[in-house]
């Protein structure tokens, strides 16, 4: 078989060409071996032995599409230039081969599993694409910044080096912030025996910490019964999920369902991120063999749903003019989270207009699946390659996006300004805020 | 040689398919329960979910976006699988063999429908030569597996048809057919064998753990 042919601009990484330089051929054929005897199983092994090679798959991906179909991004070739080479030749490659590996790996797929769900007999190539990560990762081949993401979990247990006094410092002034819209508002920490755990992603604190002030003054409105912990445990972002550090991932997990059971709550509202409620729901408790969750866990989209439906949170005012959304991958086509996103869109904006393809049949963001947490030298090709989507936001004139997720969010702000879209980019809860009705009661 | 190739070989060719393709299968299913994840993810009415959304044609999305794809391929399957069990010269010899005899197509349809396997292996090389993306992923071993998937029907179409030599060509066809039967479970034919299980589980894995669909 011909090698792909492969143009990309060189990019500095410095984390991976260190990598490269001191692996050896014995390391990398003993962790191949390994992962690939021990990890997986029958699935990487029916799936190797039924593909056919028919490149169905291509037509699924956003970064074939959006690069003018270069062969190189789509799905199959990505599996070719990967797992086909280490299985041939039983783990013999070189360093440089691993450190492609890893660029693909990390960097050009956002695991989004579109191409699985269009690939006829149902092959999940994004888990390959995970098993190739977790070689990489046991081969310290991982971009420099994602790892720094991984190295802040396994020291602090949170994403973003956020140390204990500064967590609650900043719970704390965003309750004071929310008092500002609903005077009676609390963000009560560490209390025992509440219906509701709230967790967040390390950013939140860290540089979006309004969504904390928003989340109190919700919290009041509804009137739930609601807690957030002092303690490590609060994060429920995992990048060591994506980076294919599956030991931390398993520590995270442990630590976030540990921390709300000894909260003694009885379920876990999460706020609006997708790789979170992916590695809490699914990846944290499958690696750990709990299979489902220990405690439910309710994604944010699901959480404003219900309050809407039910009435315990009115609409006085919709968002004028169009507003469209992005639909989150890990909650929309891997949690079929679809229709009630689409529930609460329309109750909240007076014009909400569907993106085409819409629910799960949706492209990715593009920083999805830890690609942005790559960091700058991996920017310009990320952003370069969700044409695809900039053109769907692009047609439909809103003036907002919603992205009822932090990696899109974040991803779709540097295509907004990537592609000049002069579009806002805004989380569900931002709108809500606005939309809402403050009881007479409540307000100041 | 006839007598070769319609008795000893044949009886080979039926075993090995038979026991090549149960070993497969079982080691699939060894294989998925050393992983834990798989069969407690399985469930029986998102599996039947997936499938009747993959196997009925144009019943999903993507196939209704690549219509010309999906209608070649069905086709090609379906004749592929139908023709050679239904064909009255195939059953005549299970009834002189076994006394064991079925239902049969008119020769005039299994004609037809023999072009039309031919048709979709050519159409197949066609997209292998030219769409990059699956030119890019071809090696030696997919045009080998389009040749045994093709030789079968394009010897029983000659000999059929009395061209040539029939008998040599007989011969060549039974030999054909048997090296088919014996590729499908050693071979990426396979996905003959596990098209069910990899589409139950990702159904599956959509579906009941999931909450989503994949269609």
């Amino acid at each position: 078989m011909r090698p792909t042919i492969v143009k990309r601009e060189p990019v500095v990484d410095d984390a991976m060409d260190r990598a490269e330089a001191k692996l050896t051929p014995q390391q990398i054929e003993k962790v191949i071996n390994e992962v690939i005897d021990k990890e997986t199983g029958g699935r990487l092994w029916t799936y190797i032995n039924t593909c056919i090679h028919c490149g169905l798959c291509s037509e699924a991906c956003h970064w074939f599409l959006s690069n003018d179909r270069d062969v190189s991004f789509a799905p199959v070739t990505k599996v070719k230039d990967t797992l086909w080479v280490m299985l041939k030749n039983k783990g013999a490659v070189d360093a440089a081969f691993i450190k492609r590996c890893s660029q693909i790996a990390h960097t050009e797929c956002n695991v989004c599993r579109r191409c699985g769900m269009y690939c006829p007999f149902g092959i999940d190539i994004a888990y390959m694409m995970l098993v190739v990560r977790r070689i990489c990762a046991k081969l310290e081949m991982v971009p420099l910044y994602l790892q720094d993401t991984v190295h802040s979990h396994a020291a602090t247990m949170n994403q973003m080096w956020v140390k204990p006094d500064e967590w609650i410092d900043t719970l704390q002034w965003q309750e004071e912030e929310g008092q500002g819209y609903v005077p009676s508002a609390r963000l009560p920490l560490e209390k025992e025996g509440a219906e509701i755990m709230y967790s967040v992603i390390g950013p939140e604190p860290k540089f979006l910490a309004q969504l904390l002030g928003n989340i109190t003054v919700i919290m009041k409105v509804a009137g739930c019964d609601w807690t957030m912990p002092a303690t490590a445990g609060w994060d429920n972002s995992n990048m060591a999920m994506y980076s294919g550090d599956f030991e931390v991932m398993a520590r995270v997990e442990r630590l976030h369902y540990e921390t709300a059971q000894r909260l003694k709550v009885k379920k876990i509202v999460m706020g609006e991120c997708g790789h979170a409620f992916r590695g809490a729901e699914y990846d944290g408790p499958t690696w750990i063999g709990w299979m489902r969750p220990p405690i439910p866990l309710v994604h944010a989209i699901s959480f404003y749903y219900d309050l809407i439906k039910s009435g315990r949170i009115k609409i006085a005012k919709q968002i004028e003019g169009p507003v469209t959304v992005q639909y989150p991958c890990n909650v929309i086509r891997n949690a079929g989270l679809g229709s009630k996103l689409q529930y609460i869109m329309n109750a909240v904006c007076e014009n909400f207009v569907d993106l085409i393809p819409n629910d799960r049949h949706a492209y990715c963001c593009n920083a999805g699946g830890g690609t942005i947490n790559c960091g700058p030298p991996w920017k310009k090709i990320r952003v370069q390659s969700a044409r695809l989507q900039s053109e769907n936001f692009k047609r439909t004139g809103a003036h907002t996006i919603v992205t009822p997720c932090h990696n899109c969010h974040s991803g779709i702000e540097d295509v907004v300004d990537g592609y000049k879209l002069g579009m806002k980019v805004k989380f569900f809860s931002e709108l809500l805020i606005e939309a809402m009705e403050i009881p007479e009661h409540l307000k100041a | 040689m006839y007598e070769l190739v319609r008795g000893p070989l044949a009886w080979a060719a039926f075993i090995i398919f038979i026991a090549g393709s149960l070993y497969r299968i079982l080691y699939m299913l060894a294989g998925s329960k050393k992983e834990k994840v798989v069969f407690p993810h399985m469930s029986l009415k998102h599996s039947l979910a997936s499938l009747v959304h993959w196997v009925i044609p144009f019943n999903n999305q993507y196939m209704k976006q690549r219509p010309v794809f999906t209608a070649v391929s069905f086709a090609f399957h379906i004749c592929l699988i139908v023709t050679p069990i239904f064909l009255l010269a195939h059953i005549i010899l299970w009834d002189e063999s076994w006394n064991i005899s079925w239902w049969s197509l008119s020769e005039t349809i299994t004609d037809y429908m023999t072009i039309i396997v031919i048709a979709g292996c050519i159409f197949f090389l066609y997209r292998r030569l030219t769409d990059p993306v699956v030119k890019n992923v071809t090696d030696g071993s997919d045009y080998l597996l389009l040749a045994i998937t093709a030789l079968p029907f394009i010897t029983g179409f000659i000999a059929y048809h009395q061209w040539f030599d029939y008998k040599t060509m007989l011969i060549i066809h039974i030999l054909a057919g048997e090296i088919m039967l014996i590729a499908i479970p050693f071979t990426r034919l396979s996905h003959m064998l596990f098209f069910v299980f990899t589409r139950s589980y990702f159904g599956s894995e959509q579906g009941h753990v999931k909450h989503s669909k994949d269609w």
